[in-house]
């Protein structure tokens, strides 16, 4: 237990890393994630298709091939901006295609009959959307939205093995250390995984439960 | 594209979209033109040494050479080895897991829901340093019991919800011909559930397989750590080569495998009434026909 008293300002740091990645890679991942969402559903045949291929190569691609090709062919191109950067630019890159998913499906999800009343009515496109589309698909998009950054709490690991120091960073540099109390080091790491996952995963459902709606 | 969101288009309209699509395409096009031509351009070192550019032969000559070919092959191989290995183990473990996770004694079934939300919230990668560091199994091991353990979590969560959603009849059905709760729930409920989650449990078996390559951390020689080695072999010269490479054949295996999954998924799952669990990160399989009919009518996830 005192290896992990002692290193507590080592995790602590690593933790403030994981969050800050979590933090660039969400907001940013969320911006192309809308960007690419919004050409899924586009009219224009080419932008639809462009995002399709866009969305299934980075799907189908392993984070650890993004981070690689992030952390280490990137350098060889002459672009450097530090490792921390690099591997925030791959996790954006990585989590973009399934926020917009996430996205995409909140619209989709939305009953026909729905649009097709307000249609029906005689409101605009414009309030189509904006009253009676929107509204329901930002509630329905928001719990996927947040377990898709759970998934990316949990992968902001991987960049720790590309020389990141976060908290996965941060629990490789202890146990080299500490071989004789690795058992406590590496549940000492998993809490602080656990105070984020298991915090985002009750808001998303009390916000599930605050905005559900009857369908 | 039908869409209830606008008028259906006139002439006019129509073709402003083409003319659109049509610009559109030409500019998605030359940006690519030009970034392969930008990465194939050869490059002047601040010394002043040429460096060829990534399309050049001579960045690409290993590969006529069957060793290289041989090697990657065992890579690939390793990758499939670790994801097949891991994957049995998960699905046993997902089958014990749902049952204890829905079992009517509470002595097990709240250790077993402690148990199954600790190992969802962890990073798998954490996973296999722990099961290298403190059972100091080798790569391998480490790497199959970390994804096993991950993946058997969220499988048993699936098979859970589908045992749940199952209508009451049939557990009571079962126990009034006799059949002891056990035997019900082999016999009755966990046929049936293990249907109709069956396009989910792929979908979480192609995330089993890109996580696989997380084992490249831990030092197993799967197929990224097998073009790293070569990269180191051959010089760096030929990292983008081999990289490419490496990330076609990821590609066009987890490509196969989504695709054998949406065609499951077409054939079994399109009743799933009112489940609304989605695989953990890549819920793959296209939400219902909606709004904007970009999705197509592959069968919905009941979001």
């Amino acid at each position: 237990m005192d290896a992990v008293i002692e290193n507590l300002p080592t995790f602590l740091e690593g933790f403030r890393n994981t969050l800050a990645l979590l933090g660039i890679a969400g907001v940013g991942a969320l911006l192309l994630g809308l960007i690419v969402a919004g050409l899924r559903i586009s009219p224009v045949g080419s932008f639809r298709g462009f995002a399709t291929v866009y969305t299934e190569i980075i799907r189908n691609t392993p984070l650890t091939l993004v981070l690689f090709f992030c952390a280490v062919l990137l350098p060889y191109l002459n672009y450097q901006p530090g490792y921390f950067t690099l591997a925030a630019i791959g996790l954006t890159v990585y989590t973009s295609p399934f926020i917009a998913e996430a996205l995409r499906s909140g619209v989709n999800g939305v009953h026909v009959g729905q649009a097709e009343a307000a249609r029906s009515i005689g409101l605009t496109f414009g309030q189509t959307l904006s009253f009676i589309v929107m509204p329901q698909a930002v509630r329905m998009v928001i719990p996927p939205l947040i377990n898709v950054l759970i998934a990316l709490t949990k992968n902001t690991s991987v960049a720790g093995a590309f020389f990141v120091f976060e908290l996965f960073g941060a629990a490789r540099k202890v146990t080299n250390v500490r071989g004789d109390e690795v058992l406590a080091i590496l549940l000492a790491v998993a809490a602080f995984y656990l105070l984020i996952t298991v915090s985002l995963g009750v808001i998303a459902a009390r916000v599930e439960k605050k905005v559900a709606v009857l369908r | 594209m039908t869409s209830v969101l606008y008028d259906a288009p006139g002439p006019k309209a129509i073709i402003r979209s083409r003319v659109i699509s049509v610009i559109g395409a030409v500019v998605i096009i030359g940006g690519l033109v030009w970034l392969i031509l930008a990465l194939g351009a050869p490059k002047v070192s601040a010394n002043g040494a040429v460096q060829p550019g990534l399309w050049d032969a001579s960045r690409w000559d290993v590969f006529s050479d069957v060793q290289v070919w041989r090697t990657l092959g065992q890579g690939a191989v390793n990758t499939l080895r670790m994801a097949a290995v891991a994957a049995a183990f998960a699905l046993v473990l997902g089958i014990v897991f749902s049952f204890a996770r829905s079992s009517e004694t509470k002595w097990v079934r709240i250790p077993a829901t402690i148990v199954l939300e600790f190992v969802r919230g962890m990073p798998v990668l954490l996973m296999m340093l722990f099961m290298l560091l403190v059972f100091s199994t080798g790569s391998f091991w480490a790497g199959v019991a970390a994804l096993a353990v991950y993946n058997g979590a969220i499988i048993g969560e699936a098979l859970r919800a589908g045992i749940a959603s199952l209508p009451r009849g049939q557990r009571e059905a079962g126990l009034s011909i006799g059949l002891t709760p056990i035997s019900t729930r082999f016999r009755i409920e966990f046929p049936q559930a293990f249907r109709q989650m069956l396009p989910i449990i792929i979908a979480q078996l192609v995330v089993l397989l890109k996580d696989t390559s997380l084992a490249f951390v831990v030092g197993y020689g799967e197929l990224l750590r097998t073009g790293a080695n070569l990269t180191n072999f051959f010089g760096s010269r030929y990292a983008f080569s081999f990289f490419f490479v490496v990330l076609a054949i990821y590609l066009t295996m987890n490509l196969l495998l989504s695709w054998a999954a949406r065609i499951i998924a077409r054939r079994t799952g399109a009743k799933a009434g009112g489940v609304t669990l989605t695989p953990d990160e890549d819920s793959d399989l296209d939400g219902a026909p909606g709004l904007v009919g970009a999705g197509g009518p592959t069968p919905g996830q009941g979001r």
